[in-house]
């Protein structure tokens, strides 16, 4: 499903090139739910970008679903995406000017689907993260786990193969956290979603079917 | 569709900040329509003038008079088809410190004047009467309505240049062709003045200030105002002779430092508006660099990013720019109606509107272009971590 094979990724900070990656290799099969854990710095977040096709290595390939993503150029790759992989950050990054109906249905403003089409879609996957009837609120009126929810429905809306979180419970309360990883939990052993999540959290690492540790660039 | 809902939206997001800049837009685009105005106003008589006629005046300065002797033998010059003449007569109308009182009186000649100058229009039996009392006169609609003159009304007159009290009594109104034409005059008998000039200053008797003369063809004109000077030459009064734009123009580049310095300003207003739209819109920019971030996570592409931020600035702009163009006609028609007499003619002229409209949209175009830049170069993952 996913191979990262020999990848490493430095960046530029002034004069100094700062490595961030050196020489990551895994593969992820279908259906598994990877956490990657380690301290700050340690290149998790990057790995999750390169996977995401949000950024580019210096060296190696990935390949998602059989398509090498380092090779597609910055359009292609961004219809790569849309198709593919579902997103979900740390802080929701939901637009704060659109409602919950509305930023769900972003994803699908760059699809064929009719609006009727798309107002399905947004409600189905409004009511699997529980949120149906706050489709009209806009995020300053959810709390913040709803606000996430809300960010799991815009990721899935499109029904990628792939989810990629990061940190998805960092800015939640224990309670909010435990629905937001259940949540995940479901979405992947139900509807066989692959995830890779970055989280320093144990208790959402514990959802994971693997956990791998990296630390300064490398895995441990 | 989404991307202009979305520009609404992102516009509205800051209220008070995007009225501010609305605001600031549309006061300075106000400005500079209404500085224009005043240059067009400025040089009005210039666009005004006729392709057919031309000016002869004193060789040294206008301010010095030609012999009315003139009159016959530039009328046999080859090409002139019709001379007419004019004298500047000056004067104070009631109270001279208010500024409407103040509008250009001069001495004419009745019989070829209205003929001469056809974008002054007068009624045929009111002509027929100028032509035929001495002391009647001809004024301006513009100042018939701002004075209260009536047909049949008296305008006195203190003389100036020519002393004493001068009665005039109003027999015509005139209107002009079209906007641009100067409705502020006062046109009286040339015979009036230089009859009570010949008791009062004798010396000063049979003189004109200027000949205007109609050519039968324009491409005759450099020839014709040669052959006009060369024939004066060598005499008391020499003349020049040019085109009426020529003429007008002369007048204006009197001016010139005053209208360089409006242009300059009205320039300086645009770069105003661009600092005013610019800083608004790299603010919004900046704040939002994280939504274009996770946009283009989602698949948008940068063209999505360019019409958002584009749109908003011109969105702003346009608005800011229609309500500054919609305020400037009721600034001018104010001004114009404060100072009736200043400036002849104060329209604000299409070239000024779609100028101002310009200005508005280019400005949006480029406040855009920073933050635009800065929004596509700006990796998504730079982009995310600018969170924060």
């Amino acid at each position: 499903m996913i191979e990262v094979h020999n990848i490493s990724k430095s960046y530029r900070r002034d004069s100094l090139e700062v490595p961030v990656l050196t020489n990551i290799t895994i593969d992820v099969p279908e259906g598994e739910f990877l956490a990657l854990m380690g301290p700050s710095g340690s290149g998790k977040t990057t790995l999750l970008n390169l996977i995401a096709g949000i950024d580019r290595p210096d060296k190696g390939s990935i390949v998602v679903n059989g398509t090498d993503i380092a090779t597609l150029n910055e359009s292609t790759l961004a219809t790569w995406r849309s198709h593919n992989v579902g997103f979900i950050f740390q802080f929701y990054n939901l637009l704060p000017v659109l409602t919950a109906f509305e930023n769900v249905e972003l994803p699908l403003l760059l699809t064929n689907l009719s609006k009727k089409e798309r107002r399905e879609h947004v409600e189905a996957s409004l009511k699997l993260v529980g949120l149906e009837d706050r489709m009209k609120h806009y995020p300053k009126q959810l709390s913040g786990g709803q606000e996430q929810r809300v960010a799991i429905a815009r990721a899935i809306v499109t029904d990628p193969t792939v989810l990629v979180a990061d940190e998805p419970t960092g800015d939640l309360d224990r309670v909010s956290a435990g629905e937001v990883m259940t949540l995940m939990d479901r979405l992947n052993k139900e509807f066989k979603k692959t995830i890779v999540m970055v989280t320093h959290d144990p208790r959402a690492a514990e959802k994971a079917h693997k956990v791998m540790h990296l630390d300064k660039g490398e895995l441990t | 569709m989404f991307i202009l809902k979305l520009v609404l939206k992102n516009a509205l997001r800051h209220k008070l900040r995007t009225f501010l800049t609305i605001l600031g837009i549309s006061i300075a685009v106000m400005s500079f329509g209404f500085l224009r105005t005043i240059v067009t106003a400025w040089s009005a008589g210039v666009e005004s003038s006729a392709a057919n006629r031309m000016i002869v005046r004193h060789a040294v300065s206008f301010i010095f008079p030609l012999p009315y002797a003139y009159r016959e033998q530039l009328s046999r010059i080859p090409g002139i088809t019709m001379v007419s003449y004019a004298n500047w007569f000056g004067g104070v109308y009631k109270d001279p410190a208010d500024f409407k009182n103040f509008f250009p009186r001069l001495a004419v000649d009745p019989e070829t004047y209205f003929e001469i100058y056809p974008e002054f229009t007068l009624p045929p039996d009111q002509l027929a009467t100028f032509k035929q009392e001495r002391g009647s006169c001809v004024v301006g609609a513009k100042i018939a309505q701002e004075l209260g003159f009536k047909i049949g009304d008296a305008i006195p007159i203190d003389g100036d240049i020519y002393p004493g009290r001068w009665d005039f009594v109003v027999r015509g109104i005139y209107k002009g062709k079209d906007a641009s034409t100067d409705e502020t005059q006062m046109l009286f008998h040339w015979n009036y003045l230089n009859e009570r000039i010949k008791e009062l200053q004798p010396s000063r008797e049979g003189n004109v200030g200027w000949y205007i003369l109609r050519v039968q063809n324009p491409g005759d004109m450099p020839v014709i105002a040669r052959t006009v000077d060369q024939s004066y030459l060598n005499s008391r009064a020499g003349t020049k002779t040019e085109t009426e734009k020529e003429f007008q123009q002369s007048f204006v580049s009197m001016s010139s430092a005053i209208i360089r310095s409006l242009e300059v300003v009205s320039f300086i207003i645009i770069g105003i508006i661009l600092l005013v739209l610019a800083n608004t819109i790299v603010m919004a920019a900046r704040e939002r660099t994280t939504e274009y971030a996770v946009l283009k996570t989602i698949g948008f592409s940068s063209w999505h990013i360019v019409g958002l931020i584009s749109g908003e600035s011109l969105l702003i702009a346009g608005i800011g720019g229609l309500v500054g163009l919609a305020t400037t006609f009721p600034v001018a028609a104010g001004f114009a109606t404060m100072f009736p007499t200043f400036f002849p003619v104060f329209n604000v002229e299409t070239v000024t509107i779609i100028m101002a409209a310009l200005v508005a949209t280019v400005a949006g175009v480029i406040a855009a272009l920073f933050p635009t830049i800065r929004a596509l170069r700006m990796s998504i993952a730079d982009g995310l971590r600018a969170i924060g």
